[in-house]
């Protein structure tokens, strides 16, 4: 599904972000990549759909170079990855319905969509989208009305509605309190074991990242320290990726 | 006693900031006024001796002409219309250009920076000049003060605009790239939807200060209430004057009304 060749991602200032990354990701994992901030975890993310540029190195989704992919092809390709925020990144102004709907934007002509000239087929894809996050009653609703936690549950919508083949998710539950971030990671998990969608996930709490993951990937400075099975992941494993005993603050007491 | 204790308290605080830069500020500000009026020959003088003229105008305006209300009815509409249209086109104008000149919408700035310089440059001219300018390439009439309004209404609503867009939630933008949005559909997903109701109280706001400005442009022949101004100044029909400057009041202080609900509705 995803495969890293050789990654490296060097910053305009000199930082290195990635240290030549080689993962490869098979479909219907759900990966969970832990790290300290600045340990490169979101910007491993974010070359997966290019939101950043790697300087080195190439990375290859669902059979074809994203790296490499121009114009159309990366709009494509893009279409087939559905991505979760921190702050939801929804438009607050705008009704959940149409929140949703622009997942579809990547699958009809331009200027469809400058009319907003949605088919049928797509209302009633936005709608099952909802009915699996639990809230269809809200798809009048205006997008500020929602609390954060039904916020990211439209934003999961958007990404069904999007009919992704793999979903990324980038510190999904962190502007969230323990029973919100439950409930959005047990949406993800449902996802994922149902229709088999790839998930892979930044995770701060690692009490979380052990719950849901089936595999873990730890980041230390740009560099893979650690990449294995759930049961793998000790305590010893994760003071290791974390350079020093767990602390209070990276446990969150969902698992609980 | 007293200012002994108040000298304890005092102890130990920081000592307060000197205001010499405050007083060198205002001494600046009164050269600046005070060469001014030496410059441009002000006189208090003059003032004085003018003040008596004033009284007359007054005295002349009051009553205003009641019957004249009914002849100038069809000015006064045509003003508003004159507004209206060139406020439309130059909003119309305004939104692809702002767009154009919005560094987060664009990232290149050899499309920003030439925009900004357009905008920049249609906004320092003043609407009675463009008017002028109308005027004389398409003749006496509204027309070239539809033109004026257009271009001026553009200049103002374009630069409120603009800014605006800069201030919007990244967010939503961020999302349209990462479904595999193109540029046009990510602008109309991610950014229109978070500007749309700021955009339509610029247009009304320009669209008051329009039929202000409006209400002028026929001093030189660029149609509306203005000529009649002209007219009944010149042939010191003071009290039709204030016929015309009652209705305009009266119309004017309407839509700004109107138009300031519809702005605070519109948040």
């Amino acid at each position: 599904m995803i495969e890293f060749k050789n990654v490296s991602k060097v910053y305009p200032n000199g930082t290195r972000g990635l240290k030549n990354i080689n993962v490869k990701i098979e479909k219907g994992e759900f990966v969970v990549v832990v790290g300290l901030s600045g340990a490169g975890k979101s910007t491993l993310l974010r070359s997966i759909n290019r939101l950043h540029e790697v300087s080195d190195g190439e990375i290859i989704v669902g059979g074809k170079s994203i790296t490499k992919a121009q114009g159309t092809d990366l709009y494509r390709i893009r279409r087939d990855i559905g991505m979760i925020f921190q702050h939801f990144n929804l438009v607050k102004r705008s009704s959940v319905m149409r929140n949703v709907l622009s997942g579809r934007v990547g699958y009809h002509a331009t200027w469809k969509m400058v009319l907003g000239l949605f088919p049928k087929k797509d209302k009633e894809l936005a709608i099952q989208a909802l009915k699996r996050v639990n809230m269809p009653e809200k798809a009048y609703m205006r997008a500020d009305q929602l609390s954060g936690g039904q916020q990211q549950r439209v934003s999961i919508a958007r990404a069904l509605a999007q009919e992704a083949k793999l979903i990324l998710a980038d510190e999904p539950v962190a502007s969230l309190d323990p029973l919100t971030t439950k409930q959005v990671m047990d949406d993800l998990q449902h996802i994922n074991q149902e229709l088999g969608i790839t998930m892979v996930v930044n995770l701060h709490f690692i009490d979380v990242a052990r719950k849901y993951a089936t595999r873990i990937i730890g980041l230390k400075q740009g560099e893979v320290v650690f990449d294995g099975p759930v049961e793998n992941a000790t305590d010893e494993m994760f003071a290791e990726i974390y350079g020093r005993p767990l602390e209070e603050d990276e446990i969150m007491g969902v698992a609980r | 006693m007293r200012t002994a204790e108040l000298k304890n308290q005092t102890t130990g605080m920081p000592a307060p900031p000197k205001k010499t830069k405050q007083h060198i500020t205002v001494l600046l500000v009164l050269l600046l006024v005070m060469a001014s009026g030496w410059q441009i020959g002000f006189s208090l003088e003059e003032l004085m001796s003018g003040l008596p003229n004033m009284w007359d105008l007054i005295v002349q305006l009051i009553p205003p002409n009641w019957g004249y209300f009914s002849q100038i009815t069809v000015p006064i509409l045509e003003t508003i219309r004159m507004a209206v249209v060139g406020t439309t086109i130059g909003g119309l104008l305004a939104a692809p250009l702002s767009m154009l000149a919005a560094r987060n919408v664009i990232h290149t700035s050899w499309v920003t920076i030439p925009c900004r310089f357009i905008l920049n440059l249609i906004r320092t001219l003043p609407e009675l000049l463009l008017a002028a300018i109308f005027v004389a390439i398409f003749g006496i009439g509204p027309i070239p003060g539809i033109f004026a309004l257009a271009l001026f209404s553009l200049g103002i609503i374009a630069k409120l605009f603009y800014e605006s867009i800069e201030s919007i939630d990244p967010g939503p933008m961020e999302a349209m790239t990462a479904v595999g949005a193109n540029k046009i559909k990510w602008i109309v997903f991610g950014v229109v939807p978070q500007v749309t109701s700021t955009f339509v109280s610029f247009f009304l706001y320009a669209f008051e200060i329009n039929v202000r400005a409006a209400a002028v442009l026929g001093l030189v022949g660029a149609g509306g209430i203005g000529l009649y101004y002209e007219q009944t100044l010149g042939f010191f029909e003071y009290d039709k004057t204030a016929s015309l400057i009652v209705y305009t009041l009266a119309v004017v202080l309407i839509i700004d009304y109107v138009s300031t609900v519809a702005r605070e509705k519109l948040t």
